[in-house]
């Protein structure tokens, strides 16, 4: 197949329209089915018995009562999940996670599970179960955890990425460096050199639909799996490896899903309620409730960063350092690599380096949050260039300008950038009028960028004409957020036919071939080239049949506003055949008309925004408040245009939380003191202004419409952006994230101490 | 347990239906009723996910109990449009893109009923603060409000 990707700069018809969502009357009728809104014949209700130690030895787990328990049909603990992993170290921790193996690993780490006729009889026989315990010592903060004195998460981990193999055992699971130059002799040239450092708390991706799954295995090995997923591939793959099956036995079909945010990109409960129904021989339906959510699933990394960046007095950066240590939950990840890779990408550096530690600690597993790793590492960098702008005299916005990364920079985790939105999103916001809306007392303004890779991916898709003209699409990238709306744009505008005449669908695993997740913005990104791949070959075949319904060689036949017309003026009667006429005729003339694609798309465009808010402190109580907030962001081309503004507001709302007010908060014993959205809480509809959206539009010269990804980015600056504008408030650099109103205040009294 | 006998009224269609003493009303709607349209989303009254309407006040249903229900009025996003006609409300969430995931969208929509039901022509900052109780993580709010307004605009014309 001779799919060409590049960017070619066509007029668009329906690309860039707003059309209303193929599943949207679904969606306010309260018809759409979720995770937890469907269910099988004869099904039994799951629920897990989860750990209250942070870390202990499992002695012994005594089922026997559970078992007995009338109404009781299937109890599990990690004996009935064996290990399967085949020296597959990252699935064995997947495995582990599930159902811990010997020993808990946080408050709430999986230790058994039953299926019961109803969920009362569950809950019963959660409490029947006895398991012997012996407590471990415990640490759940990242700096604590890299102390030689720590306890030992894991005796078999040994830092890798370090010169030499350390003798000893650690928390540190890997050592991570990106940069190039000489950040030494950089720091020589400065003039002027901030060097901070920052912490940041644990956040939730904060779904508000729980995890939820219904898994039905035959007693012939099949099985089928209905689940809110961001990738039901993955997760087929994932469940199939972890229970022993045929991948191709495993029939997954995702549901709507009620947010992820990289959430749902991590397989929990779904082995387990697989192998309940598995021993009980019926399918299990197992919701997690929020408070499981909060303790087993989700969070992003607590992080801790120092910065030293140093510039000339004309405002040129020298050179930029930074060291950061990311925790992982208590198995390995590459989380500050990540961190330590996006770091400096807005910049155009001579000299840059970054060090990331991965840190085990006693928290759930950390998983992947929109843009993961970026905003803390954002958040640190962007505050101290702030600083850096102060102390060399210059407006933020004019230095940033200055030193930011263009086409042809060398990015500080090493590729070369094509053309790229840094500058312009910075032009743009200069003169945005937020920069000129008044402020008042107390109030202060901030700005800061975020950068963000884009992911493009395995995608497989379907195109298929019905025998009426009409179109259904489908795809194998889960729709978190109107993809099925855009996908539908795009292959009206590729076979030149109006939006209504196409529906899209997200297939099933046992109907495409395999897809990658709906993760690092990839969705609307590689299933729209999918898509555009497909219909060319539809037209191909559509140009073929009219070829053949007019008698004429298909190289006359060329493919225009959804319709065959025969070029050449030998050919001038024969008028044009539409898409639909052609279908009509497909049964006489060879049949069904499909186009198909099976790529990975590479090329996603690196992704960059700039954020304005200000903010109002109360000196009196550390307590703020949002006044504006404005995004600028680089969406390559934007397909439907108020999807891309509700992205863009949404990571910004995510941000402001994050910012604000979101954070795990873990008692003396480990134990997570704040596992609901009571506790946790995230921003409410009275906590927020309009957010003001401003889309650029830099095609990607990787993509046949110039589409980026716009998911991810938008929760990249506001750490940083907020953290600007309450320090330009409170007259005092905060450095602790969230700045709830007792850090703020705290920082406002140690200035005013002196 | 013994199940509890109730009879009630649901989109105004009576209804009768067994539970237990302790079952909340948004489990019987889903689980014994399959109206699956009010969600759960915490349990716990922080989220309005499973929003309803009783006897004209707005109410979190996860924190009712099923047998509450005996003898009061019910209404629920199952019966919001008219046959095949939305609700105003409705329309503009799908016209202002309102939702992007829609897990909460069955709450906003019944808790804007509610607002614009006591007080049809809010301002931003009333729309604000009578949607507090629902959580929206998708689309920072922005649409929902914009949304609301233009309903309320619309409802008023009628
Ligand atoms: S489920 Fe009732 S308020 Fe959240
Ligand atoms: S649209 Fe997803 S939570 Fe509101």
């Amino acid at each position: 197949m001779n799919f060409d990707p590049r960017f070619s700069g066509r007029k668009f018809t329906s690309v860039g329209t707003r059309p209303i969502r193929p599943d949207g009357v679904d969606k306010v009728t309260g018809r759409a089915r979720y995770g937890a809104d469907f269910n099988m014949a004869g099904q039994l209700v799951g629920r897990v018995l989860r750990s209250p130690h942070a870390h202990a030895k499992i002695r012994k787990i005594d089922t026997s009562k559970a078992e007995k328990l009338p109404g009781v049909k299937a109890v599990i603990t990690a004996a009935d999940l064996p290990d399967l992993t085949d020296g597959d170290a990252a699935m064995y921790d997947v495995l582990d996670n599930c159902m811990a193996r010997g020993k808990a690993l946080y408050d709430g780490h999986a230790v058994a599970a039953v299926a019961a006729v109803d969920a009362r009889t569950a809950r019963q026989a959660l409490k029947l179960i006895e398991v012997d315990y012996e407590l471990l010592p415990h640490v759940t903060d990242v700096d604590e955890a890299m102390k030689h004195s720590a306890p030992l998460i894991n005796d078999a981990i040994f830092t890798e990425g370090l010169e030499e193999k350390p003798v000893k055992p650690s928390n540190v699971t890997k050592r991570s460096q990106f940069g190039h130059g000489d950040v030494h002799q950089g720091f020589g040239h400065a003039d002027f050199i901030v060097e901070r450092s920052f912490k940041t708390e644990q956040t939730h991706q904060g779904y508000i639909e729980p995890h939820a799954c219904v898994a039905s295995v035959s007693s012939d090995g099949t099985a089928d799996l209905w689940v809110c997923t961001q990738g039901h591939f993955v997760y087929r793959q994932h469940c199939a490896q972890l229970l022993g099956m045929e991948a191709s036995k495993l029939r997954v079909t995702s549901s709507e899903i009620g947010g992820g945010f990289g959430g749902k990109t991590h397989v929990w409960a779904e082995p387990v309620a697989l192998a309940l129904s598995r021993k009980a021989g019926r399918p299990v339906k197992l919701v997690m409730t929020r408070d499981e959510v909060f303790r087993a699933s989700g969070p992003t990394s607590a992080t801790s960063v120092d910065v030293r960046i140093g510039a000339r007095k004309d405002g040129t950066i020298t050179a930029a350092e930074a060291t950061l240590r990311y925790s992982c939950g208590p198995y390995a990840g590459s989380w500050a690599e990540i961190g330590a890779m996006t770091a400096f990408a807005c910049y155009r550096l001579d000299n840059v380096k970054t060090v990331g530690y991965e840190v085990l600690v006693n928290r759930p597993k950390t998983a992947a949050y929109r843009a993961p790793s970026a905003p803390m590492a954002a958040f640190a960098v962007e505050s101290a260039v702030d600083e850096l702008a102060k102390e060399v005299g210059m407006d933020p916005v004019e230095f940033r300008i200055r030193n930011a990364a263009q086409e042809g920079t060398r990015s500080s985790y090493g590729p070369v950038y094509g053309p790229i939105g840094i500058g312009p999103t910075l032009e743009a916001a200069k003169s945005h009028p937020h920069m000129k809306a008044p402020l008042g007392k107390n109030q202060g303004r901030g700005m800061a960028c975020g950068f963000w890779f884009n992911f493009g991916g395995q995608t497989c898709t379907d195109l298929n004409i019905g025998m009426d003209g009409s179109v259904s699409l489908a795809v194998g990238t889960v729709d978190v957020g109107g993809s099925r709306a855009s996908l539908s744009l795009v292959a009206a505008e590729e076979l030149g036919i109006a939006y209504e005449q196409v529906k899209a669908i997200v297939a099933d695993t046992s109907s495409l071939g395999y897809n990658d997740m709906t993760d690092g913005s990839r969705g609307t990104f590689s299933s729209s080239m999918a898509t555009i791949s497909a219909a060319r070959n539809a037209i191909k075949i559509l140009r073929e049949r009219a070829a053949q319904m007019w008698d004429i060689s298909v190289d006359d036949v060329v493919w225009e506003n959804g319709h065959a017309i025969a070029k050449g003026e030998k050919h001038g009667n024969l008028g044009r055949l539409s898409l639909k006429e052609i279908a009509v005729a497909s049964g006489k003339t060879g049949g069904p008309i499909a186009g198909h694609s099976e790529l990975v798309a590479d090329g996603a465009g690196v992704s960059f925004a700039t954020h304005i808010c200000d903010i109002e402190v109360d000196p009196e109580t550390g307590a703020t408040r949002v006044l504006r907030y404005t995004v600028v962001q680089d969406a390559g081309k934007a397909v439907h245009p108020t999807y891309v503004e509700g992205q863009y507001q949404g990571g910004a709302a995510q941000g402001i939380g994050w910012a604000l007010n979101e954070e795990y908060i873990y008692g003396k014993d480990g134990r997570l003191q704040n596992p609901g959205f009571l506790d946790y809480r995230i921003p409410v509809c009275s906590d927020l202004p309009m957010i003001d959206t401003q889309i650029l539009e830099i095609p990607n010269p990787n993509h046949p419409y110039g589409v980026r990804g716009v998911g991810e980015t938008s929760i990249v600056p506001p750490l940083a952006a907020i953290a600007n504008a309450v320090s330009n408030a409170a007259g005092v650099r905060m450095t602790h994230i969230p700045m709830s109103p007792p850090r703020i205040l705290a920082a406002i009294e140690a200035k005013r101490a002196g | 347990m013994a199940g509890v006998a109730v009879s009630t009224t649901i989109n105004g269609d009576h209804v009768e239906y067994l539970c237990q003493p302790d079952e909340t009303l948004l489990d019987v709607l889903r689980d014994r009723l399959g109206l699956t349209g009010a969600k759960e989303g915490c349990g716990t009254g922080d989220c309005g996910a499973c929003s309803i309407i009783l006897d004209d006040r707005l109410v979190c249903s996860c924190l009712v109990l099923g047998a509450e229900a005996e003898g009061r009025r019910v209404e629920t996003i199952e019966g919001m449009a008219h046959g095949d006609k939305l609700h105003p409300l409705q329309q503009k969430f799908l016209e202002h893109a309102a939702l992007q995931c829609g897990i909460c969208t069955p709450g906003f929509l019944i808790a804007a009923k509610d607002l614009l039901a006591k007080n049809p022509d809010p301002t931003e900052e009333e729309i604000r603060f009578g949607l507090a109780g629902n959580l929206c993580r998708c689309t920072g709010y922005d649409k929902i409000v914009r949304a609301v307004q233009d309903a309320a605009s619309v409802m008023k014309g009628a």
